[in-house]
């Protein structure tokens, strides 16, 4: 799962972090801290749904289970099992 | 007894010079929205009220007065002044929801400069075009949003200024880059106010239109006038109340009702400038005793997604009104405010172009769930027969939502754009672009927009601009963008795309578009559903019909599809 952190954290730098001095980690609030945004929220789901060859139910898609690297990875624990 | 008291007895008997009245404002006087927002207060004895309990991320915390925002409005002002920003020069805010947006906005003002706040979400393409439109002269932003000024600079010769409130001195100031720090410049106690007149240009914001090319809504001093006394009729706010409006000031709401409003009364405000999530604003509205609360329904909705336990866990006795603007709030919402709140989110209706509220529900007035309820006094609004442009006679009849023209904060022009500007008036009405139809007992119903606009989460979305910046992808031969339902956001963006020789459809490539128009443009525009196709529907003239693919997403009837081009 260390891998699939990984990926998460890299893609959000990556695509969304603006501030290039900004440092985030596995626990930084990504939705209630104002990097990933509601709408862009979408774009990190679909990110996960094709990487890990799954798909979340928009009710689970919460911006709680998308609040942080490691929410987001124990949410997809979920369905990859 | 609510401000606004009777709705009939102030139909009745309204006059703008109530609001002229109250704010000792007498025709040909000098009206300042930055001055009567902070000095006026201070003058009327208010100085050490609280203006602003800001929170950030992270449990940050800055509080001002209102002699501190005073003086803070002076001293951005003085320093905007000092670079050589004179009065008309376009100063754009580009920020999230910290004090200095707030404060910028107010000290731009006050030295004559028109203010043009911007979506700090916005994408590099959706600011070039804004700020190119508008030829600013200052841009005011952070270090977490440069970068997007940066890499459009080259084409900006006319911005002189890109002023960087939090820079940190980690890495150099690039050309044209100035760093200020609220904190550490010295204090301004006495600013020269510009004596800007009723008619001097105050605000500029943008919306989209039916076109590619978003409109600047000119707006003037004395639509302080209108936002003055609509947020203490409708907002209800009374002297010891605690102000909570969670719009962002990139967009109108968040200037008339995040600023100008309650400021102009006098009002305590608090602003989150967090993320959305139901506990931290339950939380927020817990912590600093919120009385009044105006919001919007894609919140509202998300709220009631979030379920009735975590309102259960915060006591939100301090509230005692709602009030919601963006989109047309759903009965559901309505009646789920007033079981878990204990009183309904009351509806309004207005628009960038308005500048004030024009047609709303009020304290004490009954409320209709779904209703957008009736036109404030002084406001003449009714719904037109989209043939004649005249009002139907009949209730219930749908029409277009129309405006008698001349009320205080009406805009103005459209920035360098009149032509577009004077197709918005017929007959002697100004046309909202939206339609509605008014029941027996005279309250507003929203039907819809009446052009392909998307109103999506109560924000604009121009899909002639989203097909514009798809056709930069290079895998995108042709494309169509249409509203596509959504429970939260009430309409999101859908895109369908013909795609060029070499590309092949994948749920990777739909990424890939996804994330392209969301840096281009906005994380709003961007599409939430990308559905490839061989072909789009065209007329015989080769224009996309996308009233039919709307109809597909809304499941429709199609309509005449007598000038299609292929009808198979």
């Amino acid at each position: 799962m260390e891998d699939m952190k990984d990926i998460l954290l890299e893609y959000v730098i990556e695509e969304y972090l603006e501030d290039e001095d900004e440092e985030i980690t596995y626990d930084t609030p990504l939705i209630s801290g104002g990097i990933v945004d509601s709408f862009s929220m979408v774009s990190l789901k679909r990110f996960v749904e094709n990487k890990y060859k799954i798909s979340i139910p928009d009710d689970k898609a919460t911006p709680e289970a998308f609040d942080t690297v490691e929410s987001i990875v124990e949410l997809v624990k979920k369905y990859i099992n | 007894m609510s401000n606004m008291g009777y709705y009939e007895d102030r139909v009745r008997n309204f006059d703008w010079s109530i609001a002229e009245n109250e704010l000792e404002y007498k025709d040909g006087d000098v009206i300042n929205i930055g001055w009567y927002c902070t000095d006026r207060i201070c003058e009327i004895g208010k100085a050490d009220k609280m203006a602003l309990i800001w929170e950030g991320h992270g449990d940050m915390q800055k509080t001002y007065t209102f002699d501190e925002l005073r003086i803070a409005t002076n001293t951005i002002g003085a320093f905007l002044r000092e670079i050589g920003i004179e009065n008309g020069d376009r100063v754009c805010l580009f920020m999230d929801k910290i004090p200095e947006l707030y404060i910028g906005f107010l000290g731009a003002l006050k030295i004559g400069a028109i203010a043009q706040p911007l979506f700090s979400a916005f994408g590099d393409e959706s600011l070039h075009v804004r700020l190119d439109n508008a030829e600013t002269k200052a841009i005011i932003t952070q270090k977490g949003h440069v970068s997007k000024v940066r890499k459009i600079l080259d084409q900006m010769p006319y911005v002189k200024h890109i002023i960087i409130v939090d820079y940190d001195g980690r890495k150099p100031l690039r050309e044209r880059e100035i760093a200020f720090s609220m904190d550490k410049a010295e204090r301004v106690e006495n600013l020269e106010i510009f004596p800007s007149k009723a008619e001097t240009p105050s605000v500029l914001h943008y919306t989209s239109g039916t076109t590619g090319q978003p409109k600047g809504v000119k707006h003037v001093h004395y639509s302080i006038i209108s936002q003055y006394l609509t947020t203490k009729w409708v907002l209800d706010l009374l002297d010891d109340d605690i102000y909570w409006c969670t719009a962002d000031p990139g967009w109108v709401t968040g200037t008339s009702y995040g600023i100008i409003g309650p400021w102009s009364l006098g009002a305590t405000q608090c602003v989150l400038d967090t993320g959305f999530s139901a506990e931290s604003w339950y939380k927020f509205i817990e912590k600093h005793r919120v009385t009044v609360w105006y919001s919007a329904p894609t919140a509202i909705r998300s709220l009631m997604r979030a379920g009735d336990e975590v309102v259960k866990q915060h006591d939100l006795s301090s509230l005692r009104h709602l009030a919601s603007v963006g989109e047309p709030l759903n009965a559901e919402a309505v009646i789920w405010s007033e079981k878990v709140f204990g009183k309904p989110f009351q509806d309004n209706y207005w628009q960038t172009e308005t500048g004030s509220i024009m047609i709303s529900n009020y304290p004490g007035m009954k409320v209709k769930p779904g209703s957008m309820g009736k036109p404030f006094p002084g406001i003449t609004a009714t719904v037109l027969n989209p043939k004649t442009y005249e009002p139907w006679e009949e209730s219930g009849k749908i029409g277009l939502i129309a405006f008698k023209p001349g009320w205080p904060a009406m805009l103005r022009t459209y920035w360098r754009n009149e032509q577009t500007f004077k197709t918005k008036f017929k007959n002697g009405w100004y046309i909202s672009g939206d339609r509605a139809r008014i029941d027996k007992d005279g309250y507003f119903w929203f039907v819809g927009r009446d052009d392909d606009v998307i109103n999506t989460g109560g924000h604009l979305v121009s899909p002639f601009e989203v097909e514009s910046a798809l056709l930069e992808h290079e895998a995108v031969a042709e494309s169509a963008v249409v509203a596509k339902p959504d429970e939260i956001n009430m309409e999101v963006v859908k895109a369908f795309v013909h795609l060029n020789p070499g590309y092949e459809a994948s749920p990777e490539l739909e990424l890939k578009i996804m994330n392209f128009i969301r840096k281009k443009l906005s994380p709003l525009a961007m599409p939430q559903e990308i559905e490839y196709v061989d072909s789009l529907p065209k007329t015989r003239s080769g224009k996309i019909m996308r009233r039919l693919l709307h109809a597909k997403e809304w499941g429709e009837e199609i309509g005449d599809t007598s000038t299609l081009e292929d009808d198979e």
